[in-house]
């Protein structure tokens, strides 16, 4: 069953066009990865989605509901966005309690009493200390930050989940476990993913399907499986052929 | 091996700013002519100090507190982000001319055409040579080669390279990896290379030198350092690069 449908969605910043006549479909349940190199218009694809920004012309269609340019709050709910950056995304004057607690009140998720007790169920969710609750963001790591932002996206119960480049501004052995925690919430809650990145180990690691965007268009859509052994187009066969590997091992 | 044949003698150098103590404690290696050195470790753990207290533009702040450094020729350095480290109200080739001039005490003429050869070793475009641009014209990718040319320049014996990779796209980095490595071959010089990216490392380094937390905890060759790391830590960080299956074959 498809979750997210795109519609020969086009986008232009004044001249420019930054996508150009976009089709996917996500199904329930699945993860689709975007990948393409930088200006290929993947976040900006993923912005389009969450409704940061109007298409010019196309359509947004979740759960066979077609988006208007208004969302209602309901269908802002349900598609929520972890971003690149989690220095950048978190409020620095709000504690963990209030980052987490404000969305969940102005959707009304739960109710004043239960926030408490909500907020503590969450961070169990992201493998984090129910004691983090009263620090600012400035007292956590990277990755710690990133699963603050990963439970503020979840508080609100969403159905789509769009990770931009979630683990690009962490090391690589906290790379291994934000993604490990997004494959187990994945099926842990029913969540339809996608999933932008340029690394093609982050793709390999959690998406279903595959979508190569270059320069506004997507190129080739495919399974993960059939994407990674025998690319369609020239393009998929460049990217992957550009991956630094190991020698040894 | 003696003080005489290496390019960098790095013994025992310690790093300290008020704030923190040890920010680099008792690192110690060094470099022959010829030999690419990677420094492999996560962010914090001092791979970009050390780097800069060899060049000598450490951060204000941050002091020498023990330990030496030796350098037998001369040094050049390319930084992480290229669109940043170019000045960018000054067209890129004049950028390098001015390098070749102020270095090699030549005329304008002569640096123009030793320019437009660098230009031609990084595959730039040769229309650069006609009609001068600015960085902010140029691509990330065009600008890392600029910063190379510049670098190269000043005819180092030693290539200091802070993560040059990895503000690129991967189709990018692998034409600078293919660039640096056949410079390497042709121009003779050893390079220090700074990465967090274990895979990068192993395509350009003879040996391998991880740090973590400011000291380093494993150095020996690339090859039995990553088929047969010693300690946990460098184990973690192999099992941490994500597999991509090789296109065209079947598991």
């Amino acid at each position: 069953m498809t979750e997210l449908e795109v519609n020969s969605c086009s986008v232009w910043y004044g001249s420019y066009k930054a996508l150009d006549c976009i089709h996917i479909q996500i199904e329930k349940n699945k993860t689709l990865g975007l990948v393409g190199e930088s200006g290929s218009g993947k976040s900006t694809l993923a912005r389009t989605i969450a409704g940061l920004i109007i298409p010019q012309t196309g359509e947004i269609v979740l759960e066979s509901q077609k988006l208007a340019e208004r969302r209602t709050r309901e269908q802002h709910r349900k598609i929520q966005m972890v971003f690149q950056n989690p220095d950048s995304s978190l409020n620095p004057k709000l504690t963990v309690r209030q980052i987490l607690s404000e969305p969940m009140l102005f959707h009304k998720i739960v109710t004043r009493g239960n926030v408490e007790s909500r907020c503590r169920e969450l961070l169990a969710c992201v493998q984090l200390d129910s004691s983090a609750l009263d620090a600012y963001p400035r007292a956590f790591s990277g990755g710690q930050r990133q699963r603050i932002a990963l439970a503020r996206a979840l508080s609100i119960k969403p159905d789509v989940l769009i990770a931009d480049e979630p683990t690009s501004a962490l090391d690589v052995s906290v790379q291994l476990s934000i993604l490990d925690l997004l494959k187990s919430i994945k099926k842990d809650l029913g969540l339809t993913m996608l999933c932008i990145s340029h690394d093609l180990g982050v793709i390999y690691a959690v998406c279903d399907s595959v979508a190569v965007m270059k320069q506004g268009r997507i190129v080739e859509t495919n399974t993960a499986e059939t994407f990674f052994r025998h690319p369609e187009t020239e393009y998929s066969r460049l990217l992957l052929s550009s991956v630094p590997r190991m020698e040894t091992v | 091996m003696t003080a005489a044949d290496t390019v960098l003698n790095v013994s025992h150098l310690s790093l300290s700013s008020s704030v923190q103590k040890n920010l680099v404690s008792d690192v110690s290696f060094s470099i022959a002519p010829g030999e690419c050195l990677g420094l492999v470790g996560e962010s914090g753990s001092g791979k970009t100090i050390t780097l800069r207290s060899i060049l000598g533009i450490l951060p204000p702040g941050i002091v020498l507190t023990g330990g030496s450094i030796e350098k037998h020729g001369s040094c050049a350095m390319i930084f992480q982000n290229p669109v940043s480290a170019l000045d960018p109200l000054c067209p890129v080739v004049s950028q390098l001319v001015e390098v070749i001039r102020c270095h090699q005490k030549m005329s304008r003429e002569s640096a123009l055409v030793q320019a437009d050869e660098l230009l031609r070793m990084l595959d730039l475009p040769v229309s650069l040579e006609r009609l001068d641009r600015y960085p902010g014209q140029l691509s990330g990718g065009q600008c890392q080669r600029i910063m190379i040319a510049i670098a190269l320049a000043c005819r180092p014996d030693l290539l200091l390279c802070d993560e040059p990779t990895t503000a690129l796209d991967v189709t990018v980095q692998k034409q600078i990896i293919a660039v640096l490595r056949n410079l390497q071959h042709t121009l003779e010089f050893s390079m220090l290379f700074v990465t967090h990216n274990l895979a990068v490392a192993s395509a350009l380094c003879t040996s391998l030198c991880v740090m973590k937390q400011g000291t380093v905890v494993e150095k020996g060759d690339t090859k039995s350092v990553l088929s047969r790391p010693q300690t946990e830590y460098t184990k973690l960080l192999i099992r941490s690069v994500l597999p991509v299956p090789e296109c065209g074959k079947e598991e």
